[in-house]
């Protein structure tokens, strides 16, 4: 008792950062029981109906189940293959730059797009790509004669997402990998030129391993999201002609929710797919750590 | 070292990546040149010309248009009341509540640490979040764009390790000279952590400046509108090829064209790119205090 009116201050300080964790994230992991009932907003949590299952089973069995599952999947697949190695290879390519006016320059633009908001960047790409006066297809037309309607082809959305989020962090994801490399002692490639070590074999010997932490700590934190596709920059670019390959589970959990209202059932999806998402952060980090790398817990 | 830098394989990598990285970089910002460069160009010219980076003849119409309502006003007023009133009630709640955590001896630290590394892990998801801000009566309000998100898990975390990293001597010498714990945080360490405030101030205000998803789920009421929704509703949702045309701008008679469309873009860009030679300076070492383990 004595310690605690000692930091009695302290508590008063406290007191706003836990009520917000308490409202703002404990209240709807709560809430999430919401996905065994049926809920009625005008009934609220204590007099809805409980019906246990019903609402996961009734998703299971939605023909929409598997195309969300393959979307999701795919999304987070090319992800996963085009998109993370890239700030890794920037990296590694700025890391070899002596010039430092040179590599400051190329970071100042590189790091921009980043700041830009994901509806900039959606409209952007609009303006670049309709066919009605883009830029680019413009471009391609007067080389090809033909404008490609890249907007609401289903065969271009998924090169369409990933090119933006390229675009977009690629830049700015070498900032922690160039924060790695100059912790790099300089001997170590000093002792490696000493034994005729040429610039590649530095790189795969004493660079890479160098990162390797970093990217394995990155990597975990990418499957913990892995089910996430960037709500946002899905739900911008889908339209009513892509969405066959545009639907995941975030943007169908936003239209059953807050646009059909049906919120017991998109609370059970919500709520299966951060299941996933939890499965793969603790299994990719347990594999991690068997893999002789410090992990993330 | 130079010996075997300047090995013949060594300096054609050299020349190649060179050039690669500075095409890359180019390639990156020539998006904004041509948004820019068009939005000062006239409509003929747009439809006449494939494409273009500088226009021909130069007009300022777009600009006239986009502002003779104000639509765009209102909602860029929208943008950076919450901008400012966010990043106000961020650092506020960021700053108490990692000072608080980063003493070690405090009672229940260690429960409320493991709360916070709980929440980043699982959440209740978008829908629950909903209800509950339904349930507080904030729907329409400015503060649902607001207090959602009021902290971030993460940004508290690197905070509360800056804090702990403070020389424990500068507190003592406080508290003889009779400082209590607001008196240290305030004339100690707030005064030390001018660099980490104005890193995860930026940060904040860049998220609040290009927050979109709040305002999509929370305000319905179009003249409440930041500038990140009203952008969609004119750049993207006027396209014929998508979505019902009539539906969403009745403040707009015609469509917006193109030069107009790049016009509202570039107002969207345009603060960010304002503070980014600012924003610049500070990152890399805010991003170098997040690596340091706690």
């Amino acid at each position: 008792m004595t310690r605690f009116s000692r930091d009695r201050w302290l508590y008063v300080l406290l007191l706003p950062g836990v009520l917000y964790f308490l409202i703002f994230k404990y209240w709807p992991m709560w809430g999430v029981l919401i996905s065994f009932q049926n809920y009625q907003p005008f009934l609220g949590f204590w007099q809805s109906e409980w019906v246990g299952f019903e609402h996961f089973q009734a998703f299971f069995q939605n023909p929409d189940f598997f195309r969300l599952f393959r979307n999701t999947l795919m999304l987070a697949l090319y992800d996963l293959i085009f998109f993370f190695p890239a700030p890794i290879i920037l990296a590694l390519l700025l890391n070899e730059i002596r010039l430092s006016f040179y590599k400051r320059f190329v970071q100042t633009l590189v790091y921009v797009p980043h700041f830009i908001s994901m509806v900039i960047v959606a409209s952007i790409t609009y303006i670049l790509l309709t066919t009605q006066g883009g830029g680019l297809n413009n471009l391609i037309a007067s080389w090809t004669g033909e404008k490609i309607d890249f907007l609401s082809s289903e065969d271009w959305f998924r090169p369409l997402i990933i090119l933006q989020i390229m675009w977009k962090e690629t830049g700015w994801g070498t900032i922690i990998f160039l924060a790695a490399l100059a912790g790099v002692d300089v001997e170590q490639y000093e002792a490696a030129i000493m034994d005729g070590a040429g610039r590649f074999r530095r790189m795969w010997h004493i660079t890479l391993p160098a990162i390797s932490g970093v990217i394995a700590i990155l990597l975990i934190l990418r499957l913990g999201s892995f089910m996430d596709n960037g709500f946002e920059q899905i739900f911008l670019m889908k339209n009513s002609l892509n969405s066959d390959v545009a639907d995941v589970f975030d943007t169908y959990v936003y239209e059953m929710g807050i646009t059909m209202g049906s919120f017991s059932y998109s609370t059970a999806v919500g709520l299966f797919k951060a299941v996933i998402g939890i499965v793969l952060v603790l299994g990719s980090n347990y594999i991690v750590k068997r893999m002789g790398q410090p992990g993330l817990y | 070292m130079s010996k075997h830098y300047n090995s013949t394989s060594g300096r054609v990598f050299d020349v190649f990546n060179y050039i690669f990285l500075g095409l890359f970089s180019i390639v990156t910002i020539l998006p904004f040149v041509y948004i820019f460069g068009g939005s000062f160009a006239t409509e003929a010219e747009l439809t006449a010309r494939p494409f273009f980076l500088i226009p021909r003849e130069f007009s300022l119409s777009a600009y006239q248009y986009i502002f003779s309502s104000d639509t765009i006003f209102r909602s860029i007023g929208v943008s950076m009341f919450v901008t400012v009133a966010g990043t106000i009630v961020n650092l506020l709640f960021t700053v108490t509540m990692a000072y608080a955590l980063s003493r070690r001896n405090l009672m229940g630290r260690n429960l409320i640490m493991n709360l916070v590394i709980f929440s980043m892990l699982f959440g209740g998801g978008m829908i629950p979040t909903f209800l509950v801000v339904k349930d507080l009566g904030m729907l329409d309000t400015y503060w649902a764009l607001i207090l959602p998100g009021a902290i971030s898990a993460f940004n508290l975390i690197i905070v509360k390790n800056f804090f702990q990293s403070l020389p424990p001597g500068l507190e003592e010498a406080a508290r003889i000279d009779g400082c209590n714990d607001m008196g240290v945080l305030w004339r100690i360490v707030l005064p030390l952590s001018k660099p980490v405030l104005a890193t995860f101030g930026l940060f904040y205000a860049v998220g609040h400046w290009n927050n979109f998803f709040s305002a999509l789920l929370y305000i319905n009421d179009s003249t409440m509108w930041p500038l990140q929704v009203m952008l969609r509703e004119i750049v993207m949702l006027s396209q014929a090829t998508v979505g019902d045309m009539s539906a969403l701008n009745d403040q707009f008679i015609k469509p917006p064209e193109q030069a107009v469309k790049m016009a509202v873009i570039v107002v969207g860009t345009v603060p960010i790119l304002l503070v980014y030679p600012f924003l610049q300076k500070h990152f890399a070492k805010g991003v170098l205090l997040g690596s340091v383990k706690g």
